[in-house]
């Protein structure tokens, strides 16, 4: 504990720290030096190319790739062309750029992925410089080719090259260049001497930083920020320039008294921090400048590289892996010598209690004095969660838990995920892992991509841990670690398809919302045709297995998981693409077995493909459907010889199908239809098409007795209904004459009140009167109604001394005009419900 | 405004924020001015979801139906498609798209409601068209909002296509609805069903809850209980002529997505000195839900009470007004002009419904709907069900409406168990020969639906079913009512009493009828989370989702509302279902005229 501030170095207002991190488990026989060197942020991994510019064939260069703790994760011979730069994506794969404009892309265990190219103009001009970039799109790669001119590729997973315009008075390769990202857009920032050039998509644009002091005839070397808000230049005259990368504001401005150019150059500002501080290293030197004219140097024995971080610097060198940082405020606060912020007097305070001396209390009653109790237990997580021994964080929390005790409703969330980020991040630093994440970095990381880096690493088991400890729910931690381990698993070429089949359901039985076919889609890419399947089976959304079944072309097993999701969509997606693999035969029969599908089909078919309809129907013997099929059909036929051939298949059909009923009605229809046509031609009257019904009323209304009489005698047609039928269609006519003889014809099977009805509809009183006497005694008095014979309707219900029937004609009674009538009415009403 | 979803016991409006919000996020990622071409069947359920001010909002320009040949010129930058996943519909916009990119350049996109569709996205393709859509998405919308106690998914074929084409996607939408709304209220411990659809529903349901372990919500359930019913369990409610005043408005006029047309006469307005000239000939449109209140008051009662629950209502109404004169100081007149706008918004829904009324009271008077209905009666109490009935043969005789025909007829099978050999070819021939050869294959549809029958060798098994269920009530109060019989004056809706009978005393009691009634009952549970087990307070209800799978009438949402209010019901019903039916319009999908296109 003592020696917390061993390793601090003042500079201005704050202090810098350099934690060792790890001692390098690799064996590099000649260091750093003379290669190619790539690490990746967030403590990623190390690519590592020994004599990348010999041009031998004898001697390949060998490309290694380490954790950050120096454990050798692949290695294997370079074989392609030259290469110029090393780099990682944000999703740790490893870039190389060639010097022929041709990016190779391997992912951490060496294995090849893919390439792509900036160019084709780099054929003949080659690669001079490059540079890869993050920025909120992706990872980036900037070239600067023969030619003098920059392209850029904003995103390597969406690649589209933008060539920058050309830097005026540009002869060589200017002095220096960063890639900017500002506005949302990528934009290169080029020295020539001490001009300096923003280039953009569309403009080369001359910039001046302010206040660069005059003496410098040159910029040697800039960098960029890790967050790309800051720019820092460094002179020919030994000047380091700090500024905004907008360079609208100056910070700071430092003479470093060394005029040799610099190998290295990178912030080293952590996130709120006051003072903006760079690092440069020269062979042998590094030097941390910030505001103030001092600046801290450290001595270098080793060829080292400088990894930019969000908070800090990373050193490398063959032996050493390092963080150099601005001690965090929490921090500085509680171990800087002497200080009486709250965190120091809850450390010192709990360090008595653990002595079991009463200084404790007096420690703890100054902090409460102030009131400032919450803020000190604060301090202590917060601190604890910046130092890298564990030790020390173990302190720290500790001390926080004391403060604790004396509060009450102090919140404990803070306190709580600090131990549980700690116990993670401790994990994940571990020589064997070799992630060396600060907390600032894992919370800018997020839990997520830290599992996937996990994962990725192929630390499943670990992976799992996390999730589990962190409680990330189940869908999106445990259950999608167990799902790339799977894929992994089914693609060990040595196990046999049940070892893996079992392996992989008795790991993720229970784990929730596993997408069993994505698995089974990587055992079928890696040409495990069986092991797919065995693996679908486990697939719990039948909808999912369906696309990749067919791709195997297991197409009945297809079928019929897309009928068990029940998405009719889906089932109409196998159907359509059966229809199309098998021949018509087979794919009838497979059909056949499944009932659901079939009917579907048959919707389809329905709408899209009559005929097809018809070969379903013949090949299931579905007479009975093909007779609806005939009838259906005849009526889309103009020609009635067409029309009645159909219906007479039709007839045939029902026939078949022992359906006496629609066969005999299907020959009536055919019968009329040949009545109606004959008639069209004798007489000119439109028929066909019409129903019995109308054809008859037709004929009536045009006077035409005797046919219609005929197809009432040849059609049975029921007495009632032809009564009806020519009593309105004489009506409608208004042929009176016809309608008295009619009526007189015979005695009504329905009765006289529908001809009074009927003649009243017709506005016709005179006639209604004539049939009021036919009436039945039961409907006298709505007949006597029906014509407004008030006195006949009250005589016809007195008679019958019916009560109803005497309110009824009562209520028809106005009180003016029928007065005498009312009182007789309601006299025999007295008397009949007397009775 | 919806607030007529925020009144019942659960607050439906929240799934009508969800619809909007996607609806939203759909148009924003169409960046820039658009034309909407729509699906006209859509329009009506969209209605339900957003006005056009909130396309307005979101650069929506101009919307045309979607037709053939070319798109009405526009000045926009997308042309954005709402259809329903059809084939035709895809050859429709293919040709659309086809002839619009030769001209101007466009931005296409598709939107399927409410699913997307790997056949049509394959026809799109086969058409070349595909490559020309910048997004292709889906907007799921199953289950609508359409009344603070009610769901409908507006499909309107559905019956026809689960038990007559054999096709299920509407249960499979249904299914999806139903996972949506388990995601927004929390998951229902309990499920019922009567019926194949039912199960086929409840089975999709519990096998969609397996593929999303692991992803379930963390809310508290707000329905306690589903019962699925098929419509096939209970054919003969929808036949029956409905007696409520939300049904009858439905019967005689037709209630599309919550809008009603009416015969503009009796709504012209009386002004001084305009004179009686111009009379309006549009059909007077109206919305009906229970956001306006003298509506959600009258809507579900026996059209005979109306009357007086309309002059009650104008008493107050004017004794409201009448205020005015009592009201001296200014403090009481300030008051009274404040709540003059609800007043007379008050007074205009009143006169509204009085014309409405006297509409449908000279229907209802009328001898006509005084005799069919006294068939249906005779029917529903088993009177003479098994002879051909006169007054059918007089309406054949005298060319009424076909669908009336059918349903009287239907309705005579459904009450008979089937209709002796020589009734039903009798009935048939009538019809065939009166209205046309051509309905043979409709009469053969309602054969396949079991609408119509022939007797089988089985006992008419209605009458168990009638007294059992007691479907039928001599004395049934339709002013102040006691009992769910008075929705059609006598007959009580077998699906509500079967609802009513497993919420108390359960369905255990009536198994011999559920074995009777076709396809399977069944009861299913559903795991709820520890911790999302409701605790009910002392006296509250319980809240039971109804689903009728094919259609629901007015009339059985009012007999399950009055058993809601009931006191010591113990139940409040929400209700969702395909869609709002009644026997005209039910019977009318189910037929086929071969004369007519393909639709």
């Amino acid at each position: 504990m003592a020696f917390v501030t061993a390793n601090w170095n003042p500079l201005g207002e704050s202090f810098y720290r350099k934690i060792e991190l790890y001692e390098m488990g690799w064996n590099l026989k000649d260091g750093l030096k003379d290669s190619l060197v790539a690490a990746a942020p967030y403590g990623g991994p190390i690519a590592l190319l020994k004599g990348h510019n010999r041009r031998s064939s004898s001697a390949r260069p060998q490309l290694e790739i380490f954790s950050s703790s120096g454990l050798p994760l692949a290695s294997f011979p370079w074989k392609s062309g030259v290469v110029k730069q090393l780099g990682w994506t944000v999703s740790d794969d490893l870039l190389c750029v060639q010097e022929d404009g041709t990016v190779l892309v391997y992912d951490l265990w060496g294995g090849f992925k893919r390439h792509f190219s900036m160019g084709n103009e780099l054929s003949q001009s080659q690669v001079l410089e490059t540079k890869i970039f993050h920025s909120p799109y992706g990872t980036g790669v900037a070239i600067l080719t023969g030619a003098l001119r920059y392209t850029l590729a904003t995103n390597i997973d969406d690649i589209k090259l933008r060539r920058l315009p050309e830097v005026p008075g540009l002869q060589g390769a200017p002095s220096c260049w960063a890639v900017l990202t500002q506005d949302r857009q990528s934009k290169v920032l080029v020295a020539n001497g001490s001009q300096l050039f923003i280039l953009d998509n569309t403009a080369c644009t001359p910039v001046t930083p302010p206040g660069l002091s005059p003496q410098a005839s040159s910029i040697v070397h800039m960098c960029v920020s890790f967050s790309y808000k800051y720019l820092a230049l460094l002179t020919d005259s030994g000047h380091v320039w700090m500024g905004t990368s907008n360079l609208k504001e100056k910070l700071s401005e430092v003479d470093t008294n060394i005029k040799t150019p610099p190998k290295q150059m990178a912030w080293c500002r952590r996130p709120k921090s006051q003072q903006p501080s760079a690092v440069v290293m020269w062979d042998g030197l590094l030097i941390v400048v910030g505001e103030c004219k001092e600046t801290i140097q450290y001595h270098l024995d080793d060829d080292s590289v400088l990894v930019p971080e969000l908070d800090g610097v990373r050193i490398i060198s063959g032996t050493h892996h390092e963080l150099l940082q601005e001690v965090p405020g929490a921090c500085e606060e509680i171990f800087k010598i002497a200080s009486m912020a709250p965190g120091a007097l809850l450390l010192e305070a709990h360090k008595e209690y653990e002595k079991e001396s009463q200084k404790a209390d007096e420690y703890l009653r100054e902090i409460k004095e102030q009131s400032l109790l919450s803020e000190a237990v604060r301090q202590c997580v917060e601190a604890a969660g910046h130092e890298h021994e564990p030790e020390t964080q173990k302190t720290l929390l500790r001390a926080a838990s004391f403060g604790k005790c004396f509060l009450s409703n102090f919140p404990p969330e803070q306190f709580v995920s600090m131990c549980r980020d700690l116990r993670v991040l401790n994990a994940v630093r571990d020589y064997t892992v070799g992630i060396p994440l600060t907390h600032t970095q894992f919370k800018q990381m997020t839990v997520q991509v830290l599992i996937d880096r996990l994962v990725y690493r192929k630390l499943y088991p670990l992976a799992i841990e996390v999730c589990r400890y962190l409680k990330t729910p189940e869908y999106q931690g445990v259950s999608r670690v167990l799902k790339h381990w799977a894929c992994y698993k089914v693609q060990q070429k040595e196990e046999s398809d049940e070892v893996i089949a079992k392996a992989v359901s008795v790991k993720l039985a229970d784990a929730a919302g596993i997408s069993y076919s994505e698995i089974a889609t990587k055992a079928y890419e890696s040409g495990r045709t069986e092991l797919a399947i065995k693996l679908l089976e486990f697939e719990p959304r039948s909808g999912e297995q369906v696309p990749l079944l067919l791709k195997m072309k297991k197409s009945p097993l297809a079928l019929s998981k897309a009928i068990e999701s029940g998405d009719t969509d889906l089932v109409y997606t196998v159907v359509m693409y059966l229809k199309n693999e098998l021949n018509r035969g087979d794919f009838f029969m497979m059909l056949r077995n499944q009932p659901v599908a079939l009917s579907l089909y048959k919707q389809f078919c329905k709408h899209q493909e009559q005929d097809t309809l018809k070969d379903l129907f013949n090949q299931d013997d579905d007479h009975e459907e093909l007779g609806n099929f005939y009838v259906k059909a005849s009526y889309k036929e103009q020609r009635l010889e067409a029309r009645i051939a159909l219906l007479q298949s039709a007839v045939d059909e029902y026939y078949k199908a022992k359906n006496e009923f629609s066969a005999k009605t299907t020959e009536d229809e055919m019968r009329l239809l040949r009545f109606q046509r004959k008639l069209e031609e004798e007489k000119g009257e439109l028929l066909v098409g019409f129903s019995l019904h109308d054809t008859m009323t037709t004929l009536l209304s045009v006077g035409l007795h005797k046919h219609a009489e005929q197809l009432y005698k040849d059609f049975r047609v029921p007495d009632k209904r032809f009564w009806w039928l020519k009593l309105k269609a004489l009506a409608e006519k208004e042929d009176w004459e016809e309608l008295e003889k009619f009526g007189k014809s015979k005695k009504s099977p329905i009765g006289y009140l529908p001809f009074v009805e009927v003649c009243i509809k017709h506005h016709n009183k005179y006639e209604a009167k004539k049939y009021v006497s036919k009436v039945t005694p039961e409907q006298k008095v709505k007949a006597h109604l029906a014509v407004g014979d008030m006195e006949g309707a009250a005589e016809a219900a007195i008679e019958r001394r019916n009560e109803s029937e005497i309110s009824t004609v009562l209520s028809r009674c106005s009180a003016t005009t029928d007065h005498l009538l009312m009182e007789r009415l309601n006299r025999a009403r007295a008397t009949a419900v007397k009775k | 405004m919806a607030s007529h979803l925020f009144c019942g016991r659960v607050n439906l409006n929240i799934l009508r924020e969800a619809a909007r919000k996607d609806l939203r996020e759909f148009l924003d990622k169409c960046s820039g001015s658009k034309a909407i071409v729509w699906d006209e069947y859509l329009t009506g359920p969209f209605g339900l979801i957003s006005q056009y001010s909130l396309l307005k909002e979101h650069e929506v320009e101009k919307m045309f139906t979607l037709k053939g040949g070319r798109i009405p010129s526009a000045a926009v930058k997308n042309i954005v498609f709402f259809v329903r996943p059809r084939l035709e519909l895809m050859d429709i916009i293919a040709e659309n798209v086809a002839s619009e990119e030769k001209l101007h350049p466009r931005e296409f996109h598709i939107l399927f409601v409410p699913r997307r569709s790997l056949l049509c996205e394959q026809r799109l393709k086969e058409k070349g068209v595909l490559n020309s859509f910048t997004n292709i998405d889906e907007y799921i919308l199953d289950l609508i909002p359409y009344d603070g106690d009610l769901l409908s998914m507006e499909s309107e074929s559905s019956f026809r296509e689960c038990y007559l084409e054999n096709d299920q996607t509407s249960l499979y939408h249904a299914a999806k609805g139903l996972m949506t709304l388990q995601a927004l209220y929390g998951t229902i411990p309990q499920i019922f069903g009567k019926g194949e659809c039912a199960r086929h529903v409840a089975n999709m349901m519990l096998r969609m809850k397996r593929e999303f372990a692991g992803s379930h919500t963390q809310i508290l359930p707000v329905f306690d209980t589903l019962l699925l019913l098929d419509r096939n369990v209970d054919l003969l409610t929808p036949l029956a002529t409905q007696l409520t005043y939300e049904g009858l408005i439905d019967e005689i006029y037709g209630i599309t997505n919550g809008y009603v047309k009416l015969p503009p006469e009796k709504f012209a307005q009386k002004k001084q000195g305009e004179g009686g000239k111009d009379l309006p000939t549009e059909p007077k449109k109206l919305q009906l839900n229970s956001a306006e209140e003298l509506y959600a008051e009258i809507r579900d009662k026996n059209f005979n009470a109306v009357g007086a629950a309309l002059s009650k209502k104008a008493k107050i109404i004017s004794a409201a007004f009448e205020e005015r004169h009592n009201a001296k100081t200014v403090g009481e007149i300030k008051q009274f002009v404040s709540q003059l706008p609800h007043m007379q918004a008050a007074r205009g829904s009143l006169a509204n419904h009085t014309s409405i009324a006297e509409l449908i009271k000279d229907i209802t008077t009328s001898e006509d709907f005084f005799d069919s209905l006294t068939v249906e009666q005779e029917f529903m109490t088993g009177v003479d069900t098994d002879k051909v009935s006169t007054y059918i043969e007089d309406c054949i005789a005298q060319k009424d409406p076909l669908i009336k025909i059918l349903r009287l007829v239907c309705m005579q099978s459904v009450c008979n168990n089937g209709l002796k050999q020589k009734v039903l070819d009798y009935y048939k021939r009538e019809i065939l020969q009166t209205y046309g050869y051509k309905h043979i294959l409709t009469l053969k549809n309602l054969e396949k639906v079991g609408l119509l029958k022939p007797q089988s060798t089985v006992r008419n098994n209605y009458p168990t079913i009638r007294k059992t269920l007691k479907l039928w009530m001599e004395d049934t109060n339709e002013q102040n009512p006691n009992d769910i019989s008075y929705v059609y004056s006598g007959y009580a809706p077998l699906s509500v009493r079967l609802t009513q009978v497993l919420a108390r005393p359960g369905w255990r009691s009536i198994e011999e009828v559920l074995k009777i009634l076709p396809g399977p009952h069944f009861e299913e549970r559903q795991q709820v989370p520890t911790g999302l087990h409701k605790k009910r307070q002392p006296g509250e209800n319980r809240t039971t989702l109804v689903f009728f799978l094919g259609g629901v009438t007015y009339a059985e949402i009012a007999a399950l509302r009055f058993l809601s209010h009931m006191e010591d019901s113990g139940t409040e019903y929400i209700i969702a279902t395909t869609k709002l039916i009644n026997g005209t319009s039910w019977v009318k999908s189910l037929m086929d005229n071969p004369e007519e296109n393909f639709p």
